[in-house]
């Protein structure tokens, strides 16, 4: 197996792109990814692309074939991969086979979401496909509702509080209003947390990850020639993923989620580092109960601890372990199959020292977690700074 | 999502009557039905099996913001549910808000109609939960 680094990186603001559609997000990403490695596209010799639901979304099926079109790449072969809301790592994790088999040489990865042509109650219907259709959503269960029951099994086992979900979305929205991508780049309170509406109890509105369009790019290379595109290559050291149960219900355990704990210690052990060397990481917060869960799930604080180590600053920028520099799915934004890519765009900046003002110093090893559905598919991926 | 006729008619046995599966091999119960045994796999004795309807909470939720078809019902409760033979699966429990369920409490499955998401179309019926007076 080859060695394999990210060479170009872009990314669309991401928001309410009223004025813009599927193809004019994914191409913008696409063409800034080329930009930043130097390319003309000549190189590129397959694409990998990663989108939950573009048919339900926007009626549109095939956009592997749209993207190299619109891209300029035809005849490369392109391929949609679909695992829900880790639909863009699952993107990443093929491209980088690829590469690495050494099937390919150069390869382009996108993830992209176009999300505010339908209203709300339609998107989240759709969004609720994640999870078990037929024995969750069609008896009464939302998508958020599913996250409500981990947090209420979590709050009850682990004597956590509303306080502590709440401290997650006050972080990340922080880290947020740093990063002119973001969705959201105000600052919130815990008050104003406590004070939203409630969507499913115990969460809610600010607890939640919002609807968002968005999409994200980066260009993959063998490392042996990734000089030639960058100064400063990014190497992907690790790559795992995992499955569980599609419906909530039948796993063992709802405090945490197994199949990112399983490819987390398979990406530790792929790229010979603990938890501890992690220096900074973007994980999947859809809603705030979530990041907890995943910087317990990663190993970064004890099982039932990840709420209080939240809530006492230990996961923002400066401290501990920083959590979602990027703002996270909560600040940032969640168009679904981008967030992925997004999450391997910030790490890249870091491990750089691109990241601007939310610049994590000493940044050299980063880390991306990313969960489909309520836990039925996980991806973490590992980088490292090359030198 | 809208089901088709077909659908809600193969899922009548489930739906209405909590038949799920066992697996005579190592004793593993299985709602909804399955046809591999997740544990055995090709070892796995995959037998029908009616569940008793007799269970605890979990987990639960109380839902504000609804799915579509679900608009007049806000706000209900919706839980994992720890049937007694171990299997869990998720459904409403009925006649409660979130503030009279707690986790542990017990539960027996009720016949109700579960949602009718077209004028025109189907009424589906289905399995909930009620907590048992004690």
């Amino acid at each position: 197996m080859r060695k394999v680094a990210i060479v170009g990186v872009g990314m669309t603001k991401f928001g309410e792109h009223w004025d813009r559609g599927f193809r004019d997000l994914v191409t913008e990403a696409g063409v800034k990814a080329l930009e930043d490695a130097g390319m003309s596209g000549a190189e590129i010799s397959a694409g990998y692309v990663g989108t939950m639901a573009a048919g339900s979304l926007i009626g549109q099926e095939h956009t592997g074939a749209l993207i190299a079109d619109y891209m300029g790449l035809n005849p490369i072969p392109i391929t949609r991969v679909e695992g829900a809301c880790a639909s863009g790592s699952l993107a990443l994790r093929q491209g980088l086979m690829a590469v690495a088999s050494g099937m390919h040489d150069v390869v382009v990865v996108g993830g992209v979401e176009k999300m505010t042509d339908l209203d709300t109650a339609e998107v989240s219907e759709i969004l609720g496909g994640a999870g078990d259709q037929e024995w969750e959503l069609f008896l009464g269960a939302t998508f958020p509702g599913l996250y409500a029951m981990m947090a209420r099994r979590y709050m009850h086992d682990y004597k956590a509080t509303s306080e502590m979900l709440a401290s997650v979305a006050v972080k990340n929205h922080k880290h947020g209003s740093m990063n002119q991508f973001a969705q959201y780049q105000n600052e919130i309170t815990i008050q104003d947390v406590l004070d939203s509406k409630m969507v499913a109890d115990p969460l809610r509105i600010l607890d939640c990850s919002p609807l968002t369009d968005g999409a994200a790019a980066v260009v993959l290379a063998p490392l042996d020639i990734a000089k030639k595109y960058t100064d400063t290559p990014i190497e992907i050291v690790a790559s795992a993923q995992a499955s569980d149960t599609i419906a909530l219900h039948n796993r063992s355990s709802i405090t945490g989620v197994k199949a990112a704990e399983i490819a987390a210690q398979a990406a530790y052990k792929q790229a010979g580092v603990s938890p501890s060397q992690i220096k900074v990481a973007e994980v999947h917060d859809c809603f705030t109960i979530a990041e907890i869960m995943a910087i317990e799930d990663l190993g970064f604080f004890p099982k039932g601890k990840g709420g209080e180590a939240s809530l006492n600053g230990e996961t923002q920028i400066g401290a501990k372990i920083p959590i979602n520099t990027s703002g996270g799915l909560k600040a940032a934004g969640h168009p679904v199959g981008a967030t992925g890519v997004k999450q391997a765009v910030e790490l890249t900046w870091q491990l750089q020292g691109e990241a601007g003002k939310r610049q994590v110093s000493g940044a050299d090893v980063g880390l991306s977690h990313n969960v489909g559905g309520s836990g039925a598919t996980a991806v973490v991926h590992i980088y490292k700074r090359v030198n | 999502m809208k089901e088709s006729i077909p659908l809600t008619w193969r899922k009548i046995p489930d739906r209405y009557r909590l038949i799920g599966s066992v697996c005579k091999n190592c004793n593993g119960y299985y709602f909804p039905a399955r046809h591999v045994c997740p544990k055995c796999r090709r070892k796995g004795k995959v037998e029908s099996y009616q569940f008793s309807g007799r269970g605890r909470v979990f987990s639960f939720t109380e839902i504000n913001a609804p799915p579509a078809g679900f608009e007049d019902q806000i706000p209900y409760v919706m839980a994992i549910v720890e049937l007694t033979e171990g299997a869990r699966c998720t459904a409403e429990i009925v006649d409660v808000l979130g503030k009279d369920v707690q986790i542990g409490d017990e539960l027996e499955m009720v016949f109700r109609k579960i949602q009718s998401n077209d004028p025109e179309g189907l009424i589906h019926y289905g399995f909930k939960f009620k907590k048992v007076k004690r």
